[in-house]
Parts: structure tokens; sequence; C-alpha cells
């Protein structure tokens, strides 16, 4: 077996499985801010059960994103040490101030937030939910730095065999970084929004603290709605944009735009096939594509064949990826879009099937950053730094093959075991719901 | 001389030191944690260490990311050379890392039982194989003059790095010891006092049959240490804190039995790290082929950024970590936030 390929089989392994978690626990650090905002000083008691009850849910996720992210930080290390050698200079400096402004943030205070409600004022309880969302949203930033570095590498020279840094604001505000931080940034928030959402939604239609449970669906649903539609514009827009700039390779792959073409269309739906390159069954809007990045319907933009043939990503993938993250972007909109007309129309909480799709919905945004994620990352193949270091260059030389396929079957069983644990407990959190009002007669 | 390279090599001491000081005291609750029998006293040795221990992780997480920073050259080599043992610890921290979340939400002895024993053996095997790393740092690991490892796993499991890392665990388990005598009350307490004398005569034993030993393995970390004013302040500091850790066991004062034990786990470290600069990664085949402080750092301009970072941020860490511990310090109380 190859061992670059295994090595990529275990990080994308790894990688993707610890990408479930961050955004959920971003997103729902975020509501947890509000809802404790809320609880603070509206003093409605049934804000605090809220806040009780999904704070222990973002214990077992912030758990699961640390148990699978120590992973993360050793295996540059151990699978990509070439890649290390040569990007340490520059590479190393973001992950490190991650872990000094973020983690220690974000682990501190949560275990404030969670063991310290009676023992610290309401203050500073508040406080330390708003330190963990903000610890978590700067981890979020510094390893979008490190990975957007990659993707559009600057502030840097290659000396001494490899790349080092001359300027550390341009290697963080690479051209890439903020683009790609806020689209990410609101994916998580989206996230959290929906799993707020899907568990209240099951809460109510099981008749289980039902005042709770609409209290937290309405400022989800607000919540959800307006990060979902910026998701779309600004967010999706100006990134899209940036890499029609800054890779225009990976941009044609995403947009099946195999030819060089003045006033090129938007491929709402096909299939593409890889050799040759060709979109069949297309549906598509003319001209669209040159107006979002130029603001020109007749603009020319550069096809897959304008690029070396050994440079250019997987197509069917990054294609495929792409379409369908954008999909339920759009299925994110109208949703909310949906629920929030019924609500205004007091109807929304007699419509069961809504409320069902809600709950149904809970991982659709958890899949949306996995494919925005895939596209971004086979999107800027063969290339592990773009431009500068090949994939293929960039493994450990002392890793056998063997050995990474022994990691590879033992996370591959662990993860499927904390998988299934993490699902067991979360539905048994949920069943169990949030603790009943007690002062129902003081409220009335 | 003082330079970006040299305090670079004391900051990613300082961070290891953290972690060993910190996650040490818990990791030694969790072996501890084997050998408690009473539903109610497990509660307390995991709520005595759960609103602290993620924090104290991140010590580990730091200390990877600023090696990978200042050294690229070691945090490459040594992370690559060491791959089956890594990827052993990543299994024992993560499976640690979820066993507080898990245990307690699920009511059946069987199912505590299996996440007490990830809770314990985790933390017995991260003690282990992260002081059997460093034994065999110590001794020096084959690497040759390109630095590619020649070395293998078994190789790793060497007489005098498992001598170190049951020293290691030695330290941990009395580190955690004293640190329950001050969370815990009663009989629980007694036994916990007991538990740290125990492991006080166990470690000083581990302790001088380790300095033997390493004349025998690794004698170069005796090059000219003793000219060292850094080793000597070591050096005492860890002869006092040693003789004085069972008085002040006696005499009750628990927070200060922790600081004293606390300071061993600082000067054993300290000790090491005087002896083994410049060296960060010596090789055993030739130590002219050693990844060392210089050879093997980021360039200047990026030590000098990091600098930055480091002293903006780690003051902000050390205030709110202390912050946190004063909110959380006294005896444990089971109530419903807790695990």
């Amino acid at each position: 077996m190859d061992a670059v390929l295994l090595a990529r089989l275990q990080f994308a392994l790894t990688i993707g499985f610890h990408f479930i978690f961050p955004p959920l626990s971003i997103g729902l650090a975020w509501l947890l801010v509000i809802f404790e905002a809320l609880g603070w000083k509206k003093k409605e008691e049934a804000y605090v059960k809220i806040g009780k009850f999904f704070g222990k849910i973002l214990g077992l996720i912030f758990a699961m994103g640390v148990a699978t992210g120590i992973v993360m930080e050793f295996q540059f290390g151990t699978n990509w040490a070439e890649y290390s050698k040569f990007v340490g200079d520059v590479f190393g400096a973001p992950l490190a101030a991650e872990g000094i402004f973020a983690f220690f943030i974000e682990s501190t205070f949560l275990g404030l937030y969670l063991f310290g409600r009676n023992k610290v004022s309401k203050g500073i309880h508040w406080f330390s939910i708003f330190m963990v969302a903000l610890g978590a949203t700067i981890s979020a930033f510094w390893i979008l730095v490190a990975n957007s570095w990659q993707q559009t590498p600057a502030g840097y020279v290659i000396r001494n065999g490899r790349a080092e840094l001359t300027d550390f604001w341009a290697a963080v505000f690479n051209p890439s970084t903020l683009p790609r931080f806020f689209h990410t940034f609101d994916a998580s928030l989206i996230s959290g929004a929906f799993l707020v959402l899907g568990i209240s939604a099951y809460l109510i239609l099981k008749g289980k603290e039902v005042e709770t449970a609409k209290k937290a669906f309405k400022v989800a649903l607000i919540f959800g709605l307006i990060v979902s539609a910026l998701e779309v514009f600004p967010f999706g827009h100006e990134h899209s944009r940036q890499v029609a700039l800054t890779q225009p390779e990976k941009f044609a792959a995403t947009q099946g735009l195999y030819t060089t073409q003045s006033g090129a269309p938007i491929a709402v739906f096909a299939i593409p096939v890889d050799n040759p390159p060709e979109l069949k069954a297309p549906i598509e809007i003319p001209g669209l594509l040159s107006w979002l990045v130029f603001g020109d319907i007749s603009a020319e933009l550069k096809g897959i064949d304008q690029f070396p043939q050994d440079e250019i990503p997987p197509l069917f993938l990054t294609f495929v990826s792409y379409h369908n993250m954008v999909l339920l972007g759009v299925y994110f909109i109208f949703i909310t879009s949906l629920a929030t007309f019924l609500y205004w129309k007091k109807k929304l909480w007699d419509k069961k099937k809504v409320l069902k799709i809600f709950v149904w919905s809970v991982p659709l945004p958890v899949i949306a950053c996995q494919l925005g994620w895939i596209t971004a990352e086979v999107g800027r193949q063969p290339w592990i730094v773009y431009k500068l270091l090949r994939t293929s260059e960039a493994a450990s030389i002392t890793v056998s093959a063997g050995e990474i396929l022994f990691s590879i079957i033992l996370f591959g069983v662990i993860y499927l075991l904390l998988g299934s644990l993490f699902l067991y407990v979360l539905f048994k959190e949920v069943k169990h719901g949030p603790e009943p009002l007690q002062n129902k007669e003081v409220a009335a | 001389m003082i330079d970006l390279n040299l305090i670079w090599f004391i900051l990613i001491a300082v961070l290891i030191i953290g972690y060993a000081v910190l996650d040490g005291f818990d990791l030694g609750v969790g072996i501890i944690h084997l050998f408690t029998k009473d539903e109610k006293e497990k509660r307390i040795n995991i709520n005595a260490i759960g609103p602290v221990w993620d924090g104290n992780e991140v010590w580990l997480i730091t200390a990877g990311g600023a090696l990978f920073a200042a050294f690229p050259m070691v945090y490459a080599t040594v992370f690559s050379s060491f791959y089956i043992a890594l990827m052993l610890l990543l299994t024992a921290l993560i499976m640690r890392a979820v066993s507080f979340e898990f245990r307690g939400k699920v009511e059946s002895k069987s199912y505590k039982n299996i996440w007490d024993s990830a809770f314990g053996y985790g933390s017995l095997f991260i003690s282990l194989l992260l002081c059997v790393a460093y034994g065999n740092i110590l001794k020096g690991i084959p690497i040759d003059s390109n630095g590619i490892f020649r070395g293998s796993f078994i190789g790793l499991l060497n007489p005098y790095a498992l001598l170190v890392g049951l020293t290691g665990v030695a330290l941990f388990v009395m580190h955690g010891a004293v640190y329950m005598t001050a969370k815990t009350e009663g009989l629980q307490q007694e036994r916990m006092i007991k538990w740290a004398n125990g492991a006080w005569i166990v470690f000083i034993s581990l302790y001088v049959i380790t300095t033997l030993a390493t004349f025998f393995y690794a004698k170069y970390l005796f090059d000219g240490i003793t000219s060292n004013p850094l080793f000597w302040i070591f050096f005492l500091t860890l002869l006092i804190s040693i003789a004085l850790l069972p008085v002040q066991l006696k005499s009750g004062k628990y927070f200060r039995s922790f600081l004293i034990s606390s300071l061993i786990v600082v000067s054993v470290i300290g000790l090491s790290a005087v002896s083994l600069f410049p060296y960060l990664t010596p090789s055993s085949i030739d130590l002219n082929y050693s990844l060392t402080a210089y050879n093997a750092s980021s360039s200047q301009y990026t030590l000098k950024t990091m600098l930055i970072i480091a002293l903006i941020g780690m003051p902000l860490v050390i205030a709110y970590t202390v912050y946190v511990y004063r909110i959380f310090k006294g005896k444990v109380e089971i109530t419903e936030e807790s695990y």
C-alpha cells in the first residue's frame, strides 16, 4: 500500500471526525450566551433551565472535540514530518497562538461555567460562558489562519530549503483568512442553531417541558434565520470570489468550469465526468458566474483546460461536495424562513410536520461543514501548500505504510466506539429533557 | 549568553513543567482511582479534578504547538520517530478525556466500571508513556547525520527509559495523593496521606537509582552542569522540598504540602532540563548528530514574534487559572452539577 495515500486517508478520517464537534460547540456556546443572558437579566426560570440543559450537552460535545482534537496537534509531526520541517517556521506560530489565546480560555472557563453555577455571582457565571464562546471562536480563527496560509501563502520567503516567516501579520491575514473565517464561523452558528432547534422541536413533539422548549426554539429560530441568510450573502459569496481570484483551479473545479469561456454560466445541476472533463445533463444560468465574480455577465473565466494537467484537483469530488454544500445552505434559509413565517402567523406549534423536519435536520449543517471542508481540501490538491509543496512530498519518511495502517484501524475502531457512545448519551440526555419548572404558579 | 534560542528552550521547559505540575496531579488521582473501591470516594476523585483537568491538559497541547513553532525539526523528528508510542498515547488521552462525561450519564455498575478503568488505566498509560518518552530523550535516540530515526518501537522500551517511566509514575502518584489530601476528609483523607507517604518513599528510591543509572546510560548529562548556578538552585530546592513534604503532611497543612509537592516536580524536571541544554534530541549514534536549540530552531524572526505572543498570553493564562483554582478550592462537595 502507498504510504502517502494511507497518510491522507488517516488525516481525512481523524480530521473529519474531529470536525463534527467544534462547529457544534462554537454555535451552541454562542446560543448559551444568549440564553444565560436572558435567564440572568429577565430572571425567567425557563432560560436558566435551558442553560443547564444545553450546558450539559455542550460539556459532552466539548469533551468529544477535545478528545479528538489532541490527535490533530500531534499528527502533523507523526504523519507529515517533511511538511512540518518545511512549514514549521510559519505554521507553528498560529497553532501555538491557538493554545495560548484560545484553548486555555475555553477549557478553564468551561470548568467554571459547568461547575460554578452556585459558586460565583450570576454576572461572573454569564461571563464564563461568554469566555467559552469567545475562546472557541478565537480557536477557530487561529486554526483557519494556519489552514488559510496553506491555501494562499503570504508573508514568507523560501530560505534554507523551507518557508521562513518574514511578515507575521501578512501571514496571519493572508488573502483567504478572513473570507474563510467568516464563512466557517457562520457555518458553526448555523450548526448550533439547528442543534437547539432540533432538540427543542423533539421536546415539543413529545410534550416534555413544552413551555421551556418553545422558548429555546424561538430564540434559536430567529438566530438561525439570520445566520443562515448571512452564510450565503455576504460570507459565501465573498469566499467564492476570493477563491476565484486566488485559487482559480479550485474555483473552476467547484463550478465545473472545464473550458475557458466568457459569459460563464452557473451550473445549478449537473453530473460531472472526469475523463475527459465534462458536465452531463447540466442545468445552467448563462453569464451568472461571470457576473458574480467580476460584476460583468460577459467577463472571461479561466477553465480547467488553462492549467497544467498535473496541477488540477480531483474534479468529481470537488464539484459534488461544493454543490451539495450550496444546496444545503439554500435549504437552511428556506426552512428557517418557513418556520418564522408560521410562527408569525401563530401556526407553528400546530405544524407537527415542520417540527419533525427540524428534528431530522440536526445533522445537516454538520454535513454541510464536512462538504465545505472536502471542497476546500480536495480542491487544493495536488498541493499541501499551494504552489510550494506537493502533498506527495510531505509525508514522514521514517513511518511505514504498515504503521499508518495500524493507526487507521486503531482510530477507526475508537471513533466508531466513541461516535456510537456519543449518540447514545446525547439521546439519553435529550430524552431526559430539561428540569421541570418549579415556580409555575408564580410565573403565571 | 541569553539569546532567543535559549529563551525558547526555557519556555518549552516551562510549558512542560506547567503540564507536569498541573496535569501531573490529576494523572496521579487517576492512577489512585484504580485502587478506589467506594463509589462515593470515586465520585470525589472525579469531581476533585472535574473543573480543572481540561485546562491542565492544554499545557501539553500548548507545549506541542510551541515546540512545532520554535523547534520544528525536533517536533517532526521526535513525533515521527515515536510513531507507534504516540498513537498509543493518543488512544489513552482520548479514552481518558471522554471518561468523565460518559461515566456519570448511565446508571449501571458495569458501565461505570468501564469508564473508571478508562480514567484509571488511561492516566497510568499517559504518565508511563510520556515519562518513558522523556527517558528516551535523556538517553538519546538513534538519529543519523540527516536527522533520520534508525531505531524501532521495541528499542524505545529499554531499561533506562522504563526506569525513568516508573520514576515519573511514582512522582505523579505522590503529587496526586498530596492534592487529594486537600480535597478530602475523614477516612479517605487518611488513606491519601498514606498514599502520599508511600509514593514519596518509592519516588525517592527510584530517583536515586535513576540518577545512578544515568551515569551509565547518559553520562553526557553530567558534563559541566555543576558549574551552572541553576543546577544548584534546583538541586537545593529538590532536597529541601523532599525533606519538608512528610513534615508538612503530618502537621496537616495540605495546601502547603501541595505547593511543596509541586516544587519537587518543578525541580526534578528543571534539573534534567539544565543538564540537557543545549540538546533537545540527543543522538545516541553520535552526539554530533543531535538536534539542539541552535541547529533545529525556527528563524530569529519567528522566535521573536512567538516570544511577543507568549509574553502577552501567558500572564493572562496564569491570572485566570489562579482565579478559577481559587473558586474551586476547599473540600469536594457532591452537588447537582457534579459528575
